[in-house]
């Protein structure tokens, strides 16, 4: 598994902040359904092409994968509205909400693949800020995501583990009823563990932590 | 909220990223990702509250960029796109699947365990993943739910079964909801 779906490169776009680059995200899409014609998305489409593989320098294929994810849907919804219009209007309405579509995937890759993880859960954090009024810390989301990017692969390991054991012991099962007889021990398993954790974690005084 | 409910929330977060790698099980003509299975055992295990923070925290560290979606998928592109619905809604489904859950508690069986799960993991889930597909893709009910729902019903109802199972004996072995305390002493 690739660490995460920043793309590391020395270019404007990646020196942005990541709040100026998903708030650009956020106006962009809503200008795009407000504006939506023909030359203001086909730029846009253009526009976000350019920056994402010439001035951020992001292989094509990076794009591409994210593109790839929506293509039968896109499809889909042109061969609606095809259907549904007929010829002329529907390749019409329907390409441009194709395209519509297209852009915004690209845009969002294009601000995921340039921003470090550690950017965005500042953003996240800076986000969540008013809601100390109602009682949330802020800086506990930060501890949160670091508490599970270092379970997933612990619980991956315990389970490789809880098949070998049953493996030595010749009781393989396959299908779905493989994934009922790993998976309570399992749950078993780590859930002492995070018990564990944060006794830890109460130890050193991460309870009265702001 | 204590300590151990936000490491209870940030191993299930991990659990449901887990279940991403897990390689579909194929039966008939449609693969079954095992993650929704993780919406599942988050509400059944952890109740609604804590079932709801681990799957929203779950769609945090898709957002931020990590590729936690079955086939290293993952970024801001996936909330843009016809599936978002689906992803959305999985923290509702695991707080409703816990809801439940948490109001028969005491008498807690396969059978109950079947229910929330069911209305939770697919009416919830369909109801937001098919309303978001329907708008985005611009089509009728009908079509919708030929097209986002028809074809996942064997492949989830599966997975209702085994989170079910799984959920009861994990009641028995390690129950985290805690039981409705009757006010003995005050009232």
């Amino acid at each position: 598994m690739t660490l995460a779906l920043y793309v590391p490169r020395a270019s404007p776009v990646h020196r942005l902040p990541a709040g100026a680059k998903l708030l650009a995200l956020a106006v962009g899409s809503v200008l795009l359904f407000v504006l939506s014609s023909w030359p203001v998305v086909l730029g846009a489409l253009a526009g976000v092409l350019v920056v994402g593989l010439l001035t951020a320098r992001l292989p094509a294929a990076a794009l591409w994968r994210q593109a790839r994810a929506v293509l039968w849907f896109l499809l889909a919804l042109l061969v609606v509205h095809v259907v549904v219009d007929g010829w002329r209007e529907g390749l019409d309405t329907g390409g441009l909400a194709v395209v519509r579509l297209l852009t915004l995937v690209l845009a969002a890759a294009v601000v995921t693949a340039t921003s470090r993880v550690s950017a965005m859960v500042a953003v996240v954090e800076r986000v969540c800020g008013p809601l100390r009024l109602v009682g949330v810390r802020p800086a506990r989301i930060g501890l949160l995501v670091a508490m599970t990017l270092r379970f997933i692969p612990v619980v991956s390991e315990r389970a490789a583990r809880i098949r070998e054991a049953q493996a030595a012991r010749g009781g393989a099962v396959r299908g779905p009823r493989a994934l009922a007889v790993t998976v309570v021990p399992l749950l078993v398993q780590v859930l002492v563990l995070a018990h564990t954790l944060a006794e830890a974690l109460d130890a050193r005084g991460a309870d009265s932590e702001s | 909220m204590k300590t151990r409910d936000l490491t209870y929330i940030a191993l299930f977060a991990a659990i449901t990223a887990v279940l991403g790698l897990v390689p579909a099980i194929t039966v008939g003509p449609v693969p079954i990702t095992a993650q929704t299975l993780g919406v599942m055992l988050a509400g059944s295990v952890l109740g609604a509250r804590r079932g709801f923070l681990a799957l929203l925290l779950f769609l945090v560290l898709v957002a931020v960029g990590l590729p936690v979606l079955p086939g290293g998928g993952g970024g801001l592109a996936v909330f843009a796109g016809p599936t978002a619905g689906y992803l959305l809604s999985w923290p509702i489904a695991a707080g409703v699947i816990g809801a439940i859950t948490e109001r028969v508690w005491s008498r807690y069986d396969l059978g109950w365990a079947v229910v929330a799960n069911a209305v939770g993991g697919i009416v919830v889930v369909y109801a937001v993943g098919v309303t978001v597909l329907a708008l985005v893709l611009d089509l009728g009910p009908g079509a919708a739910l030929a097209s986002g729902a028809l074809p996942f019903l064997i492949g989830d109802a599966v997975k209702v079964a085994i989170a079910s199972v799984v959920a009861v004996q994990v009641r028995r072995a390690y129950p985290v909801i805690e039981r409705p305390r009757r006010a003995a002493t005050a009232s």
